[in-house]
């Protein structure tokens, strides 16, 4: 009977298939992990508002956000002080986002069930998200203009809206004005100073010159001086409102509407308004830049690095792969030779990434680099322009780390070329190389892809060599922008993998990074996606067009 | 047979086969074969085989399986070059001209020498791109042009009326003998002196066979046809002289009529009566 069940196949294939149902729940277990606890981030939670009698008797009161709750074994609460006020085994406790980390140290407290009074939920408290230090909870008690006091009360909520609405105008047009414009005015001088420096190395520095210097500068410095006049202009209108509130323990404080990125009510939301909230939560973590280091604000820019990084990898890999590979397998005679190339290029695949950081780092950066720096940018000595880390070494490193896959899966398409083909193509009195171009290399294009897709799939999620050859905690520019090159391959980049690593470990707040942390694994689990699924498209398009290799 | 008497016999053979065999008349001959040899390694697939194949003629090679008729065929387009380990001893003149010359092209060679596979091999591209290929390759990309030699090279090889229409399209989506067609268009485009023919009905059906068979009777008017069949009666119908080859050896060659029905050697006839091979 049990033999017959053996040689009948079926414990095979319960076998496989097992072990393929175990791979799909792992994969879908870990998405869904990271999906929930990342997206929820997102959702504006209720803030509540607890009495609070602790064992001395001292009544406080508590408003934030519940973030966790855990149970604390009696024993383990007597022996951190706690007087175990019910016969129970277990205590209750939450984990409570406080906020206001200017007047109470942090942003987190735990607190006990069984001293909570009571718990409400009352609409009128606000959560005030800062630009510096963390998010404020409590309620609003007026809206301030220059001093006065402009509105109390229950006005007090529109208005504090309606002028923080025009705070935020101000406050993007002054970025603006900072960062483009400013940027490109401090950039442009530099390039001056530069150029002013190459010509004194050369001794081509004469008086002429010195002139068309000095009126170039006298008027980026008078671009200076219009956008500076603009700024405190705005500068001085943006300080004009602020807001009082009261924290939990009824204290009243000023907050200057420019130190503010918003003001909402979760308590008196609709699930729809919750909704929207949401959609422009998740919207604002993909397109804003950090803030508060790294834990609060978005995180484009490592998006940005991330993407930009993968894509110079990619156009710098597959021409060297597949040249490489047509070498090996079109023109080169097979032989111990070749079979030693393929084994090594197999082992090098094997090779762990933070070696290839290494590598990367002391070829590409301090040998190369270094030498484009005396050949080329004297000028700027002793401040390295390619003879330090930067999105260029970063994606060369990558490229080598990737090679072997693209060369593997390259040679594995022209092999799979049938011979017919080329015959037909040579029949016709095409040279090699003619067959190669015009009909070898388009056949073989779906298998380049394939290697393509698994060597983004592996550079976007790669982080450690990164952190040797390029990637920074934060970069103040991204490595696009309207200044000329546009494209700057000598600058530091932020990058996903290593913004998960930075917020999670190395964050001054760690209960506030947790989130992000999950948050920012799913954004770079769909970057990966995203570029994956953008390869698979291309590769369906060329499979179907030369599909000829199937029969 | 030992191999001392094989070479006699070979020998023997040859020198019928130049002096005309059977009051033969004296042809126009386009490509002649002069003591060729072929080694794959150091296995001898071709053994000192004496021919000469006439102009705007076809000529047609049966024999059994591995005996040398595709080996033989492919050594005029120096197709034979591909394989590894291939060596070839003797001449093969085409129009007096020694292919196996170290300064021909062999490109332009095969421009003049086309050919056609067993195995229809269309590119995955349009039949408009597949017939234009050659000329493409010859840097002709001159719209007009390529119209042109593509309706003239498609209707020679009479698919124009099936595929007019769906020029565009994919040419893996036509049907096995079609695409046969669209290969022998393919080759006729870049207007070769000599095609070749290798098995090219062998994976086709009964009809798309007829109309190839049609087709070359149509293209001798204008190519030198080399054709390798398995088929003694297509051999019989579609050639004017035929080729039989045994172990790599060139047992017989001579008129089809005269071949097939007053053979002069033994295996010949027994091979065309069906006893062996």
């Amino acid at each position: 009977m049990i033999k017959a069940w053996f040689k009948s196949g079926s414990p095979w294939i319960w076998m496989t298939a097992g072990a393929v149902s175990i791979n799909l729940l792992l994969v879908v277990g870990l998405l869904l992990l990271i999906a929930i606890r990342g997206l929820g981030h997102f959702w504006p939670a209720d803030i509540l508002e607890y009495q609070y009698q602790n064992q001395q008797g001292q009544h406080s009161v508590i408003i934030g956000e519940e973030v966790d709750e855990s149970l604390l074994h009696e024993a383990q609460a007597r022996a951190a002080g706690f007087e175990v006020l019910n016969d129970v085994e277990y205590l209750h406790q939450y984990l409570v986002k406080t906020g206001n980390r200017d007047i109470l140290g942090s942003d987190f407290r735990w607190i006990q069930d069984q001293y909570i009074r009571e718990k409400t939920a009352p609409d009128d408290l606000i959560a005030v998200e800062r630009r510096e230090w963390g998010n404020f909870y409590g309620r609003l008690r007026a809206v301030k203009q220059n001093g006065e006091v402009i509105a109390a009360g229950e006005q007090a909520w529109p208005v504090a809206q309606e002028k923080l609405a025009k705070d935020l105008v101000l406050f993007d047009e002054i970025d603006r004005l900072q960062d483009k414009d400013v940027g490109a005015i401090n950039y442009n001088l530099e390039r001056l100073r530069l150029k002013q420096r190459a010509l004194e190395l050369k001794n081509q520095w004469n008086d002429t010159k010195a002139q068309e210097f000095a009126a170039l500068k006298t008027t980026y410095e008078a671009q200076y001086k219009v956008i500076q006049a603009e700024l405190s202009k705005l500068n001085r209108e943006i300080k004009t409102y602020s807001i009082v509130v009261s924290e939990a323990g009824g204290r009243e404080i000023d907050i200057p509407l420019n130190r503010v990125v918003k003001l909402s009510r979760p308590n008196a939301m609709s699930v729809l308004d919750k909704s929207i909230e949401y959609v422009k939560n998740f919207k604002a973590f993909i397109t804003e830049e950090p803030r508060e280091a790294n834990t609060e604000g978005g995180i484009f820019p490592a998006i940005f690095g991330t993407v930009l990084m993968v894509m110079l990898m990619a156009v710098v890999v597959t021409p060297f792969g597949v040249i490489a590979a047509v070498y090996l397998r079109e023109y080169a005679k097979q032989g111990l030779i070749t079979r030693i190339i393929r084994i090594a290029v197999n082992n090098l695949a094997g090779v762990p990434s933070i070696v290839y950081g290494v590598f990367g780092l002391g070829f590409f950066v301090y040998i190369i680099g270094g030498s484009i720096d005396k050949i080329f940018f004297p000028e700027a000595a002793p401040a390295p322009v390619f003879g330090t880390p930067g999105l260029l070494w970063a994606s060369l490193t990558l490229a080598l780390l990737t090679l072997p896959v693209v060369i593997v899966a390259t040679e594995e398409g022209l092999s799979r070329i049938p011979k017919s083909i080329r015959e037909g193509s040579l029949a016709l009195g095409a040279t090699k190389a003619e067959t190669l171009w015009r009909t070898v290399l388009p056949m073989a294009s779906p298998a380049i892809m394939t290697g393509l897709i698994l060597a983004v799939a592996r550079a976007a999620g790669e982080v450690a060599p990164l952190m040797l050859v390029g990637v920074v905690k934060l970069a103040p520019t991204l490595p696009l922008d309207g200044n000329f090159p546009y494209l700057h391959l000598d600058r530091k980049f932020m990058h996903l993998g290593f913004h998960i690593y930075d917020v999670g470990f190395q964050s001054p707040n760690v209960e506030a990074a947790r989130p992000l942390v999950y948050a920012t694994s799913l954004l770079l689990v769909m970057v990966i996606v995203g570029l994956n699924m953008f390869a698979i498209a291309i590769r369906n398009n060329l499979r179907e067009k030369y599909r000829a290799l199937e029969n | 047979m030992t191999t001392e008497a094989r070479k006699t016999h070979a020998i023997d053979i040859n020198a019928l086969n130049r002096a005309g065999k059977s009051g033969r008349d004296k042809f126009d001959t386009c490509i002649s074969v002069q003591d060729l040899n072929l080694f794959y390694g150091s296995k001898q697939a071709l053994h000192n085989v004496n021919m000469e194949m006439p102009r705007k003629k076809v000529t047609a090679y049966i024999g059994p399986s591995g005996c040398g008729k595709s080996t033989l065929l492919r050594c005029i387009n120096r197709m034979n070059d591909l394989v590894d380990g291939v060596t070839i001893q003797g001449k093969l003149l085409l129009d007096g001209e020694d292919i196996y010359d170290k300064n021909i092209n062999v490109a332009a060679l095969r421009r003049r020498v086309g050919m056609v596979f067993q195995k229809p091999n269309p590119f995955p591209k349009s039949i408009y791109e597949n017939v234009a290929y050659g000329l493409r390759i010859q840097g002709i990309n001159d719209r007009r042009v390529l119209d042109e030699i593509v309706e003239k090279s498609l209707r020679g090889a009479a698919l124009w009326d099936e595929a007019k229409d769906r020029l565009n399209d994919n040419a893996l989506g036509l049907s096995g003998g079609q695409q046969q067609r669209l290969v022998i268009a393919r080759a006729i485009a870049i207007e070769p002196e000599v095609i070749l023919l290798d098995e090219p009905a062998s994976a086709l059906d009964p009809i798309s066979t007829l109309k190839i068979e049609e087709l070359i009777d149509e293209l001798k008017e204008k190519y030198t046809i080399v054709i390798v069949t398995h088929n003694m009666q297509q051999a019989a119908r579609v050639s004017d002289y035929t080729a039989f080859m045994y172990m790599g050896e060139l047992i017989e060659f001579g008129e089809t009529s005269e071949l097939f029905t007053n053979p002069a050697k033994k295996q010949t006839e027994d091979y065309i009566t069906g006893r062996y091979g």
